[in-house]
């Protein structure tokens, strides 16, 4: 069966998540079955074979990520995906992943927390998780998707950022968007653009593999190519030696964030709603944003000038464009499914301008008359 | 790749700009990386085709000295991430080297189901009684009754039996040396190297620094032990028990034919296996 299933499907965001994968060339999968992203697995399950690929079920998602990380050394594209409970559990190799720079995609279908919550509940209670989770300083990229159809979309996004930068990339759906049915269009192979990791042009005997060019991204050999060369979680040297030394650890440490920081204007992607004019503006990303539209065009109908800024990249964090939008605007709302996490970064990034939350515990969304009225007190007290 | 160094007896296997080792005078690890890099030698595998992995502690050192693909993993995560090499890339073969801290504590669960699954990989153990580089707590190695720090009135815990552990979990090849017996060990490591499916070794090795010093042995009294307390015998892995002070039975104990995990997966799929 072919690799990429051109045409128009009515499916969930899982099915859509899935398929994107294979498009953009995951060839291997690894996860334990989690609600609410298990429909992810079984997908894969019946497709990754079909088109000569691995899957394969763990013991735990300690495994799963630990194999992950492997396949991906060994030269395959490779994914995993779970929830929050499982997520926890993979914080471990993330770091890993982090500092082995070994290009992978996550996929975290955010369910009610914490502990085992609501596992069947969408919720956006991970996107700090997400960032601050495993130990040390890191810099990760993660995407929220607000539809089906960025479910294929955005997938192929992480992978093709995972692939560039070395890093592992993060999907949040909230689970809202995972369990969605609604039309997905797959485009025809040669529409699909897909980055492959950069390969090493040196003899084995001068190859470096943490020797990093200006992007600050090292060409990567994979295993059994012949290269025979080393790889450690310790802080290590360009030759992939442990380096013990003050000097090293700094430099890094500085490599290892500085690559994403020094491209995060190239990373981030937001859309936009009105914002040309608006004395309001709501901040929102996944399935809250849909709500947020909705909320923002019946504010419109009722003359408050309202816009929407909706965040596609969580991380690197879109400072710069909140800090322009803020120096136009009266007020920021923030709606997210949480008791308060991105709202901490929109205040950071628009101070002094006004920031009001609207926050939403438990599996529905916002709905558009409850942003509607937040926007009306915030305006009008 | 480092160039091989013609004045070192395995220049072309080890990297030998890594040498000296860290390991402690009197510590095991040394000789099983010597034995390791024998092994690879007298097979003549080829060293492309070979990936090294280990996880944390003393042994998890290991893979960085061997002149092979090699990763170094979190603690107890080698399993797993060899598990993704073995499956991603079926003709490579994947070898473990770690301790029984990293194996059968932190990764223990990983372990029975690698070897539940018959993954294309060998395992190296080397067993020293007890976490060495956090210094010489106890472990699920360390016999009942033994002081260490975290066990100051003894412990009183039960040790895994790791032969049986293993052979029960569904291994196809299962045996257990000293560093004392070098030659059976390498041939041990030629036969896991050479065959197809998931083959565990467990290697007894003395901690000179930490086991021994606290149980007022010496490097030379923990030799010793080693070759007067080794028996070589012909028992089901049940029966193949250690007792450090009486007998610790050696041998190998398991060695069947069995589907490995690629295999089975080719031929549920009809594909060959090249990715």
């Amino acid at each position: 069966m072919s690799d990429i299933l051109t045409g128009t499907y009515f499916v969930h965001g899982d099915w859509a998540c899935a398929e994107g994968a294979i498009a953009a060339g995951c060839r291997f999968y690894a996860a334990y079955p989690i609600t609410p992203a298990t429909e992810i697995a079984e997908r894969l399950a019946s497709r990754l074979p079909e088109v000569g690929g691995r899957f394969i079920q763990f013991e735990d998602e300690l495994g799963a990520i630990a194999s992950v990380l492997g396949a991906s050394y060994a030269g395959l594209k490779a994914m995993t995906a779970t929830s929050g409970p499982g997520m926890s559990l993979m914080l471990e190799n993330i770091g890993l992943a982090v500092m082995t720079e070994a290009p992978c995609v996550i996929v975290n279908v955010m369910r009610g927390g914490p502990s085992t919550g609501q596992p069947t509940a969408g919720a956006q209670g991970d996107v700090m998780q997400c960032r601050w989770g495993t130990h040390g300083d890191v810099e990760i990229i993660a995407l929220a998707p607000e539809s089906v159809q960025e479910m294929f979309d955005l997938t192929i996004e992480a992978f093709n950022l995972s692939e560039e930068y070395r890093v592992p990339v993060f999907l949040l759906p909230d689970a809202n968007i995972g369990h969605l049915y609604e039309r997905v269009n797959i485009p025809e192979k040669g529409k699909i653009r897909i980055v492959n990791r950069k390969k090493p042009s040196v003899e084995p005997d001068q190859y470096k593999p943490f020797e990093a060019d200006g992007s600050l991204v090292p060409p990567m050999a994979c295993f059994g190519e012949g290269y025979r060369f080393y790889v450690t979680g310790l802080t290590h040297d360009e030759h992939g030696y442990p380096d013990m030394s003050i000097e090293g650890q700094d430099r890094l440490v500085r490599r290892l964030c500085d690559k994403i920081r020094r491209n995060a204007g190239r990373i981030q992607r937001v859309e936009e709603h009105m914002v040309e004019d608006c004395d309001l503006l709501v901040v929102a990303y996944g399935i809250t944003a849909r709500s947020a539209l909705s909320a923002v065009r019946q504010a419109r109908a009722e003359g408050i000038k309202a816009g929407l800024l909706r965040l596609i990249t969580l991380w690197p964090f879109p400072d710069k464009k909140l800090e322009e939008l803020a120096g136009r605007v009266k007020i920021v709302l923030v709606a997210e499914m949480n008791y308060g996490q991105l709202v901490r970064e929109v205040e950071r990034a628009v101070r002094p301008t006004r920031v009001t939350f609207l926050p939403k515990i438990g599996d529905e969304p916002p709905r558009p008359d409850e942003i509607l009225t937040e926007m009306r007190r915030a305006l009008h007290g | 790749m480092v160039k091989a160094d013609n004045n070192h007896p395995h220049g072309g296997t080890l990297r030998v700009d890594r040498l000296p080792h860290i390991w402690c005078q009197g510590c095991g690890l040394g000789i099983i990386l010597h034995c390791y890099a024998e092994a690879l030698e007298e097979t003549g595998i080829d060293l492309d085709r070979v990936v090294t992995i280990s996880g944390i502690g003393c042994a998890g050192r290991a893979s960085g000295y061997v002149n092979t693909d090699g990763f170094h993993t979190t603690h107890g995560r080698a399993l797993p991430f060899a598990t993704g090499v073995g499956i991603a890339k079926p003709d490579l073969k994947s070898v473990v080297i770690s301790g029984d801290g990293d194996l059968f504590s932190i990764g223990g669960n990983h372990l029975i189901h690698a070897a539940r699954r018959n993954v294309d990989i060998l395992v190296v153990c080397s067993n020293n009684f007890n976490y060495g580089m956090t210094g010489a707590q106890f472990g699920p190695t360390t016999p009942s009754g033994t002081r260490t720090p975290t066990s100051p009135y003894g412990n009183i815990e039960n040790p895994f039996n790791l032969v049986a552990l293993v052979a029960a979990a569904g291994a196809t090849y299962v045996s257990r040396w000293t560093v004392y017996h070098t030659k059976m060990l390498k041939n041990s490591m030629k036969r896991g190297l050479e065959k197809r499916g998931f083959s565990f070794i467990e290697v007894i090795s003395p901690c000179t620094t930490g086991y021994g010093r606290l149980n007022r042995m010496s490097p030379v009294d923990m030799m010793r032990a080693l070759r007067d307390f080794g028996k070589i015998k012909k028992v089901p892995p049940t029966e193949a028990t250690i007792d450090p002070t009486r007998e610790i039975v050696l041998g190998e104990f398991v060695d069947v034919e069995k589907p490995t995990y690629n295999d089975v997966f080719s031929s549920l799929y009809g594909k060959t296996g090249a990715l």
